[in-house]
């Protein structure tokens, strides 16, 4: 058989389209190997000329190194602990709102739905300067809360909890659950939520990043490199020293490798949770 | 028939979205405003200023115009341009015959969800002028100059501008993508029979219709592009350097934290943040223009 004309043209064309995929698959994950590679690289040799390509057998030396330069293990659970309390709190507040928008209908509906979706254009530096001089008043700089309390009830969460919510539960067995004289809050509690399962996991899991991620405000609120997260004791290590970079490279791995694990096993209920509701707005 | 209970059954569930943007929202943004027209330190108010900080911070101060002058440039270079990187990969990866198209897609988002202090410490060591990887190629593979990433005050803005490319190129992909989605395949099959060519129906059919997608796309990077401030500021390492030789790398976001957290200027910070919020509006509004003008 022949090779048609049109057939080598589609052959071409498609090696062009893996070409520049591959190209650009290269490009993003290029800089996460070398950050193993360092991670693993004696911290003296770090700067080296040509470059580290290949990994060494230093990790445990500057893991070691950097316990001795933050306090790792405080960071990390402080990292750990914010997220966990604003995921929790994220879930339950925005299933919440979730549900009462898309399984009620009630007088001002739609002009609520356009006032919370608006409320996501505020820029978040507007409301900075009087924001911490308000946790100041409160008594809650130094502490988790301006971290966790804020944004529990968030419009992001609520209109993807709408979306998630409008398809999984269905109206005849809220009605049921009426009729059996269940009350509206043991509806959303024995009903809504269990019946939302697969969003509260999308849900919480892209709390758990932007929390985990969370950079200004921990490093406005939490500023002691004693008692802040760990995103912002690296950054302060990096900031002050040239020394260590073998401990610095090791920390930067800790903190993307539970977020990378979690993101490689979910990535796909992530994406679709992530541009659900940019799409259909 | 509604019962009493399921009449405010929904208010009582949204309510804590009111009660938060009450003290968190509508609040702090009043106050924000007043604040700006005072010379504001530590100790509370000093003295009533008017619009003295705006006046000022537009015309006297040593930095403000000139972060402002980096944050379009970042904006354009950083923010704006993925665009076109991300349209075209998005419409390759929405190729049916592609194979592995997960995996590509997988690779791609890595950046987003990575922390911005882990990248920039990242991209340090990448753009370090002896010993990174950039200049390495740079003079190995291309023959030319090695680069100072950090130190000249030109390549300082390219490292930051490659650095948000990096990490959200694949953001915007994926947004893409979502948005081809919605596209009727049978427009591109009307478009084969009239012998249109691939690059032509995309012209035609393709980037037409995403334009809704794109402009809120683009709203969504002017908005991050103007408050960009982590990557110059870890990268940059901190408010004492203000954005590196000549201030290069000082975004006005970054000169708001530094004028607010490091100077204690409240007045000025505010008054900052609400000329970066009228720019904001100004260029979502002229978006929203070339956009509507687009789809006629």
């Amino acid at each position: 058989m022949s090779l048609q004309p049109n057939r080598l043209t589609s052959v071409g064309k498609k090696s062009v389209m893996y070409f520049f995929l591959v190209i650009f698959a290269f490009i993003f994950s290029f800089p996460f190997y070398y950050m193993f590679v360092l991670a693993t690289v004696p911290g003296t040799k770090i700067f080296s000329y040509p470059p580290h390509l290949f990994f060494k057998d230093s990790l445990w030396t500057n893991v070691k190194a950097l316990l001795d330069d933050i306090p790792f293990f405080v960071n990390f659970f402080n990292s750990a602990a914010i997220a966990t309390i604003s995921t929790v709190a994220v879930i339950f507040f925005c299933t919440m709102g979730g549900f009462a928008l898309s399984k009620y209908d009630f007088k001002g509906k739609k002009a609520i739905f356009i006032f919370i979706l608006s409320t996501m254009a505020i820029p978040p530096f507007l409301n900075i300067v009087p924001f911490f001089k308000m946790m100041v008043a409160f008594h809650w700089y130094g502490t988790w809360l301006p971290l966790i309390v804020p944004g529990m009830a968030n419009a992001f969460g609520i209109f993807m909890m709408a979306q998630f919510t409008k398809d999984s539960i269905p109206a005849a067995l809220l009605d049921a659950a009426r009729i059996d004289g269940l009350t509206e809050f043991q509806i959303l509690m024995k009903v809504a939520f269990p019946l939302s399962r697969a969003g509260i996991g999308v849900l919480g899991i892209i709390t758990f990043i932007n929390s985990w991620n969370n950079f200004l405000g921990a490093l406005i609120m939490l500023p002691n490199t004693d008692k802040t997260t760990l995103p912002v004791a690296l950054s302060k290590l990096f900031m002050q020293m040239d020394g260590d970079r073998g401990g610095l490279m090791a920390g930067t791995v800790l903190a993307v490798l539970p977020l990378m694990v979690v993101f490689i096993i979910f990535n796909k209920q992530i994406i679709s949770g992530l541009t659900a509701g940019s799409v259909k707005g | 028939m509604l019962n009493r209970s399921q009449k405010w059954a929904p208010y009582l569930f949204l309510s804590p979205f009111f009660i938060l943007f009450l003290v968190f929202g509508v609040f702090p943004i009043g106050y924000s405003i007043t604040i700006s027209l005072f010379k504001w330190t530590v100790s509370g108010p000093q003295e009533f200023r008017g619009i003295g900080n705006y006046v000022k911070l537009l015309t006297t101060d040593p930095f403000f115009v000139g972060s402002l002058w980096t944050t379009f440039l970042l904006l354009i270079f950083g923010s704006l341009l993925q665009h076109f990187f991300a349209i075209p990969l998005a419409i390759l990866l929405n190729n049916k015959s592609l194979k592995g198209g997960d995996s590509f897609r997988l690779l791609y988002f890595l950046p987003y969800i990575t922390s911005s202090v882990v990248i920039a410490l990242i991209f340090s060591q990448m753009f370090d002028h002896n010993y990174g990887w950039l200049n390495y190629i740079i003079e190995n593979v291309f023959g030319g100059e090695k680069v100072k990433w950090l130190q000249d005050p030109r390549a300082i803005r390219s490292s930051i501008a490659i650095m948000v490319n990096w990490r959200f190129i694949g953001w915007n992909t994926i947004i893409y993508m979502a948005g081809l989605q919605s596209i009727d395949q049978s427009l591109y099959e009307a478009a084969e029979i009239d012998g249109a060519s691939g690059l032509r129906k995309h012209l035609h059919i393709t980037v037409p219709l995403l334009l809704p997608i794109i402009f809120f796309a683009v709203s969504l990077s002017i908005i991050g592009g103007m408050q960009l401030f982590e990557e110059p500021f870890v990268l940059m390492r901190g408010y004492e350097q203000m954005g590196g030789p000549n201030n290069a790398g000082l975004t006005s976001a970054y000169y708001l934290l530094a004028t607010g957290f490091s100077f204690n200027r409240f007045g000025k910070a505010s008054a900052i943040a609400w000329i970066l919020f009228v720019i904001i509006l100004g260029m979502t509004w002229i978006n929203k223009m070339v956009t509507d003008k687009l789809q006629k």
